[in-house]
């Protein structure tokens, strides 16, 4: 009976999904798009609840659907002048049937090949929980990130270094190192500074809680840095602290900070225990933390400064 | 047919959308978001693929779910990226348009940096 | 007991989505943005409440209930916060021409 009702449930979420999803691509205005890519994200983030994956539910949430819909919704606002011209370029009926039938064609392969999966599935799971104690982590998903697959994570904060970089490329020689963003004299509002002044406490203290509990139970410093970054966001567009200008020594000290700290343990491990990011035995547990601890204002930092943008303005 | 194949369905159904999004609109912006639409799709596969490993007291695979956590994090640098180069597109030429017939008359005619 | 936790659960938990139902009718139907605002913020805080009240006696310990109840807080500042500053941009704005 409650598999029945689960697999209602699953039925109802999944048409809910395509339904946003398709009116998200297909809606004529892309403020409204960006809105609805928002809640697409939040229905995902379901989805992710239902696969039994609570850590990537989180990061969705957090990442997939928060921040880079903050970024898309404020890229939507100012290209709002744009709008007429790009309708005109619109491909003609046969084209974009022809695109249609394309698209059709890959989903029906991807959806015959995924109902096509060899049962029993090949898993990893029994191989991470036999590998777990060692790292003294009680959270699979963590230990494959920190421990098992490090090296994709130092590449993902390399890769996060490498975007802030070429976004801050962007900017016209004028403002060069300047401070990213407008000033935020529109948004000025007792009412943005109130909701700032309340939520900001109360998501650094979720945003630490995430961080620690990541260790044991889904969480985790992804999940912990976008909110650290939203609160940054939030607090920046209320005018209650102004963005730093990205010329500034400790700006740049505290973005790259977490990457160097993550490949000195690597060459660490290297050197004490035969092999890059391996970690002595018994010091697991520590140099992970270390590691997260290194990564969380690092990532926060990175994560905000993109939302931001190039810089805009001189100091 | 369980949730799990279920969500797999919609997966593939959320990669063809994202995959028509991505070419049919000419704006730039909606590209970015049919991009982001696509890259969940597969992500979604992964989560598919991690559910039907579960076993040893997990309800899912974790590596699979670990990659998925990276990759949503790198797409979102790719569009924050992809949002920057636009906008500053839009600032020099006036226009969020990617045809090059578009911004090379307004180079020729005077506009630069 | 749990009868009746079980019977409070499913009488909030459906007249809360009731109102949500009834808020999501009113934002289509109602003609302007400071209207539709109105419709959504009265249901849709009706809504959420009662659905919270339906969830706490499901909630594994009193842990967990305070925690839906400050999820519930949260969604009701940001909800708050966030309709102000649109009604305020939609009054700025001005009637639709």
């Amino acid at each position: 009976m409650t598999d029945a009702l689960a697999l209602a449930f699953d039925f109802g979420l999944a048409a809910l999904v395509l339904i946003v999803a398709t009116w998200t691509l297909l809606t004529r205005e892309t403020a409204a798009a960006a809105v609805g890519f928002v809640a697409y994200g939040l229905l995902l983030t379901l989805v992710w609840m239902r696969l039994a994956a609570p850590d990537v539910a989180l990061t969705e949430a957090a990442i997939g659907s928060g921040v880079t819909g903050t970024l898309l919704l404020g890229a939507a606002a100012r290209l709002r002048p744009t709008e007429a011209a790009a309708e005109a370029e619109q491909p003609g009926k046969a084209m974009r049937f022809v695109v249609a039938l394309l698209c059709a064609s890959v989903s029906a392969g991807i959806a015959g090949t995924i109902l096509m999966l060899p049962d029993p599935a090949p898993t990893l799971a029994a191989e991470a929980a036999a590998a777990l104690p060692e790292t003294g982590l009680g959270n699979a998903v963590t230990a494959v990130l920190l421990s098992f697959r490090s090296i994709d994570t130092l590449l993902e904060t390399v890769v996060l270094l490498l975007a802030l970089l070429g976004v801050w490329s962007l900017a016209p020689d004028r403002v060069w190192g300047g401070r990213p963003g407008p000033r935020d004299g529109a948004y000025q509002s007792e009412v943005l500074t109130f909701l700032a002044q309340i939520l900001a406490p109360f998501g650094i203290v979720v945003a630490m809680h995430f961080f620690w509990i990541g260790a044991d139970a889904p969480g985790g410093k992804f999940q912990a840095a976008a909110i650290l970054a939203a609160m940054w966001i939030l607090v920046q567009r209320a005018g209650l602290v102004d963005s730093p200008p990205v010329s500034r020594r400790w700006l740049r000290l505290v973005v790259v900070a977490g990457p160097v700290v993550f490949l000195a343990i690597g060459f660490l491990g290297s050197a004490t225990a035969g092999a890059f990011l391996a970690y002595p035995e018994g010091y697991a547990k520590p140099l992970i933390v270390a590691i997260e601890a290194a990564l969380l204002p690092s990532l926060a930092a990175a994560l905000a400064l993109l939302v931001a943008g190039p810089p805009a303005r001189t100091e | 047919m369980n949730g799990a194949a279920l969500f797999g369905v919609i997966a593939a159904a959320l990669v063809g959308l994202g995959l028509y999004g991505l070419i049919v609109h000419p704006q730039p912006l909606r590209k970015i978001l049919s991009f982001n639409v696509l890259g969940s799709g597969v992500f979604l596969i992964f989560g598919v693929v991690a559910r039907r490993g579960a076993g040893a007291g997990m309800g899912g695979d974790p590596v699979p779910q670990a990659l998925v956590i990276t990759g949503i994090v790198v797409a979102f640098s790719a569009t924050a990226l992809a949002v920057a180069l636009l906008l500053r597109l839009f600032e020099e030429t006036g226009r969020a348009s990617l045809r090059s017939d578009v911004s090379n008359a307004n180079d020729e005619a005077g506009g630069n940096s | 007991m749990t009868l009746a936790l079980d019977v409070l659960t499913v009488v909030a938990v459906s007249s809360g989505a009731f109102f949500f139902l009834a808020g999501t009718v009113g934002f289509l139907r109602f003609p302007d943005s400071l209207s539709r605002l109105h419709a959504l913020t009265k249901a849709d805080n009706l809504g959420l409440g009662l659905i919270m009240l339906g969830l706490l006696p499901r909630a594994g310990g009193v842990g967990s209930a305070l925690k839906l109840i400050a999820v519930w807080l949260l969604a009701q500042v940001a909800g708050a916060a966030v309709t102000q500053l649109l009604a305020r941009a939609a009054r700025t704005a001005g009637p639709p021409a």
